[in-house]
């Protein structure tokens, strides 16, 4: 047998190979904390810049309109809790109930209907088409199906309707995860007890799925916080606190949009800012530990 | 037949229901969108509304060209940005990182995936545009693809990144110890056979971050700057092209729907409809190649 | 006996706290075969893997004692230089998802020959040696993954071949093979033992039978610890072992 190279050259070659690993080694290292470091500058920045203009009067002030900047942004904490609200109010049952049809009847109508088949994947990609959509398309379609068609104008309705189809995918997704990791073990032994399907479903399969449901549900929480395109063409733009659903209004983000494209006023913008930042730092907690629940509950039985 | 019977009937109609809606919304909005072009498409034509440069809606000429150009332009800025660092981090993510390094990064990757994009544009705005602006050449405003690049650069890493560390953890640690076994260091291991292996999946997670940077809105309106103007270098060295302001396709929707009637209207729901194809296309590739990952994984046991 | 070429002394594996392999002493003789049996659990892949230091890729290993290759410190030679004297076959087959010629060229390529004149030779002398040769040298492109388990299995051997070894190790590398398929393997390991020091974990007592020179008995009590209870020519462990517990085990009285 011959050996492939002399023993010099395969010496020298493990050198270099070596030394190539250190190096690409410590490039990912540097990645990494490039990547770290940026997160650090981005919230860091917000935080403590923004900081500077929030206190209580900052957050219990309403904003002054116009062109002031002045004021502060409590209105603006009104609106996008109503928007959250109804949002998620809608979008809750449907994506939850769509979810349950996906992963828990889908199997078994399949097989007795090809039509029911089809309709059930074109299901599925929708969802996927759904979750690919940019917002500011979900605006569009806001405006042209609700603000003008339905004649909803800027409104909270106009803009919860949207708001509800851009963060479906999102609640059927998780929901679909979380059922998925239900035991089919429980399923069986609640339906050998003879309880109907949706009793089994009902008293079984949603509670040992509910941590799952619930870190969608804050998800899609997170999503209508933060998201702009879609309420910049459908809520409209008013600093008023909206006394019904037919009101138009403006969130936080819009709010921060407004202070720092029409008014520059970068400070109270960044104040703004600073506060959603903290928001959604909250909600990723809240999500890390539904999710830490999930596992835990999942793994204690 | 017993009400707890009927009622089990009745939850699964309703269910089916919520079902279809999905279809029912992607139908919806593919048919409003489309409906409210179709005046522009008409009136103005195809041809002058896709490869026309001028858009001055007040002297009734629609050319979205200049807007593809600046989607495209910022969207491969990012990308040339955004790939590297996000590829990086994946394979730092997925092989190297200790865990506890590991139990740090990666929820600093998620919430850099939440931060809102208004927040995003402020960063680009106060921070970095007037660093741009330094930068000494004639015409220079400091907003434009460069700043919208690195701030898009940024929010599309965690897409990357999250998409290409799931593929490359997909990958059998059986190819990994077989690898090492034959006298490969880690290096080579990853580089030769790792990331092969989870090409399509990766491949795939940028495909989506171009979907997400075509999409971007609002952080892009903050810093790009707007003019709509075809983008061209501002003096005779090429790289100025970076500094000039432009315009996206999701920008030219928000800034003017809601005043714009009549054909202008319709010739920005003719952007939505550009708008939504070119991202069907893309991510439609993406979960192409995604579902070819899958196949490759399956078949593994031959 | 032959010459010796690899030998420990007293060598210990900790998984963490986890005493896995406690004091083996062991001379495995050069171009033989020889087998590891014992129950599972009793640490035999576990030493297996120290020969190329696999070991060393889980957090937490750590060993104590002298494992010596051709008389030179084992823990003092570079992991990767080890692997490349020292060949292994795993449990599965795990061909890369790569064309049959890359799966081969991998080891040399990675080794730093890029001649592809050489590499061509390799390739085919490798397959020849593997037993694979008149099966797939008209589909060299087609992928390693779309051949069967058996021939994907000496696909992996033709692989570890490649790279030139003096030794090979092979963790139950007919355990997921049909009996034809296994036939096979067990030709092919006899037939390389002439060249190569071939070192074997098996659960199939009729299999060490058939293929070994040598066996080495593995048994843990309660306490998880692998011990070696006896290491001999392998006719005299199966027919005449002298202790009861590897008497018990060949006769399937346990394990």
């Amino acid at each position: 047998m011959t050996t492939l190279m002399s023993e010099e050259a395969t010496e020298r070659d493990l050198k270099m190979r070596k030394s190539s690993q250190k190096f690409w080694f410590a490039a990912t290292w540097i990645f990494g904390a490039i990547t770290f470091s940026i997160l650090l500058l981005v919230i860091g920045y917000v935080i403590i810049q923004g900081g500077k203009a929030v206190n209580w009067e900052f957050l219990s002030t309403a904003p002054k309109g116009g062109l002031s900047g002045e004021g502060g942004v409590s209105t603006t904490l009104g609106t996008t809790l109503y928007l959250v609200l109804l949002t998620i109010g809608i979008s809750t049952p449907l994506g939850v109930g769509a979810a349950i049809y996906l992963i828990e009847y889908a199997g078994e109508q399949s097989l007795t209907s090809p039509v029911l088949r089809a309709l059930i994947s074109i299901a599925n990609f929708a969802v996927e088409t759904l979750a690919g959509i940019p917002s500011i398309i979900y605006g569009l379609f806001g405006y042209a199906l609700f603000v003008s068609a339905l004649r909803f104008g800027w409104s909270l309705l106009s803009a919860s309707l949207a708001g509800a189809c851009l963060v479906l995918p999102t609640i059927i997704r998780t929901t679909e995860e979380a059922l998925l990791a239900v035991p089919d073990d429980y399923r069986r032994g609640s339906l050998a007890l003879g309880a109907t399907k949706w009793q089994t479903l009902y008293k079984v399969v949603l509670p040992a799925s509910l941590p799952g449901i619930i870190t969608g549900v804050i998800l899609s929480v997170g999503r209508v916080i933060s998201e702009t395109a879609v309420f910049f063409v459908t809520l409209g733009g008013s600093h008023r606190l909206p006394t019904s659903i037919m009101d138009g209004g403006r969130t936080l983000a819009l709010h921060l949009y407004y202070l720092a494209m029409d008014t520059r006023a970068f400070d109270k913008a960044m104040g703004t800012g600073a506060v959603l930042v903290v928001m959604i730092i909250l909600i990723n907690l809240a999500i890390d530990f539904v999710s830490r629940k999930l596992t835990a509950g999942l793994k204690g039985r | 037949m017993s009400t707890r019977m009927i009622v089990d009937k009745a939850v699964k109609y309703i269910l089916f229901i919520s079902a279809i809606l999905s279809i029912i919304i992607v139908l919806a909005i593919a048919f409003f969108i489309f409906q409210e072009s179709v005046q522009a498409w008409k009136e103005i034509g195809v041809g002058e509304m896709l490869f026309k440069r001028v858009w001055r809606p007040g002297q009734d000429q629609y050319g979205i060209l200049a807007m593809i150009y600046g989607s495209v332009a910022v969207t491969f800025g990012a990308i040339i940005l955004g790939v590297p660092l996000a590829l990086g981090t994946a394979i730092f993510l997925g092989e190297i990182a200790p865990t506890g390094v590991r139990a740090v990064l990666r929820p600093a990757v998620q919430l850099l995936a939440g931060i809102p994009s208004v927040v995003y544009g402020l960063f680009g705005m106060v921070v970095l545009v007037p660093m741009v602006r330094q930068i000494n050449v004639p015409g220079n405003s400091g907003y434009g693809l460069l700043a919208a690049s690195i701030v898009l650069a940024v929010m599309i890493l965690p897409t990357i990144t999250s998409i290409a560390e799931d593929a490359i953890r997909a990958v059998p640690d059986s190819y990994r110890s077989g690898s090492l076994a034959l006298g490969a260091t880690r290096w080579q291991t990853i580089t030769k056979v790792v990331l092969p292996a989870g090409r399509s999946g990766i491949i795939a997670g940028i495909i989506l971050g171009v979907g997400r940077a075509l999409g971007e809105t609002m952080a892009m309106i903050m810093v790009i700057g707007n003019s709509v103007i075809f983008p061209s270098p501002l003096t005779k060295n090429p790289l100025t092209f970076f500094l000039s302001q432009a315009r996206t396709l999701t920008g030219n929707i928000a800034v003017e729907i809601s005043y714009a009637t009549g054909v202008h209207e319709s010739a920005l729901f003719a952007t939505g409809v550009v708008l939504f194809v070119l991202i069907i296309v893309v991510n439609a590739s993406a979960r192409w190649l995604i579902s070819r990952q899958s196949d490759v994984q399956t078949t593994r046991q031959g | 006996m032959n010459n010796i070429k690899i030998e420990t002394i007293n060598y210990n594996l900790y998984y963490g706290k986890f005493h896995a392999l406690r004091d083996i002493n062991i001379k495995i003789p050069e171009k033989k075969v020889t087998a590891l049996i014992g129950p599972s659990g009793c640490g035999k892949s576990s030493f297996l893997r120290t020969f190329n230091r696999m070991n060393d890729l889980i957090p937490g290993a750590s060993m104590t004692g002298d494992v010596l290759i051709d008389d030179q410190d084992l823990f003092k030679i570079d992991p990767v230089s080890l692997r490349q004297n020292v060949g292994m076959v795993f449990q599965k087959p795990n061909p890369f998802p790569k064309t049959i010629f890359d799966n081969i060229a991998y080891g040399p390529r990675v080794n730093g020959l890029k001649d592809h004149k050489k590499l061509e030779e390799i390739v085919e002398n490798s397959l020849r040696s593997a037993a694979l040769w008149d099966e797939v040298k008209d589909d060299l492109n087609k992928s390693g993954l779309a051949l069967s388990g058996g021939q994907q299995q000496r696909l992996c051997i033709a692989r570890a071949l490649a790279v030139q070894p003096s030794v090979i190790l092979m963790d139950e590398p007919a355990a997921s093979l049909d009996p034809i398929a296994t036939l096979k393997i067990e030709d092919l390991i006899h037939e390389l033992s002439q060249n190569y020091t071939i070192v074997i974990v098996t659960h199939n007592m009729q299999q060490a039978g058939r293929v070994s020179d040598y066996t080495a008995f593995f048994y843990t009590d309660e306490t998880r610890t692998g011990r070696l209870v006896e290491f001999d020519e392998t006719k005299t462990i199966f027919t005449n072992p002298s202790d009861q517990r590897t008497e018990d085990y060949i006769t399937g009285r346990f394990g």
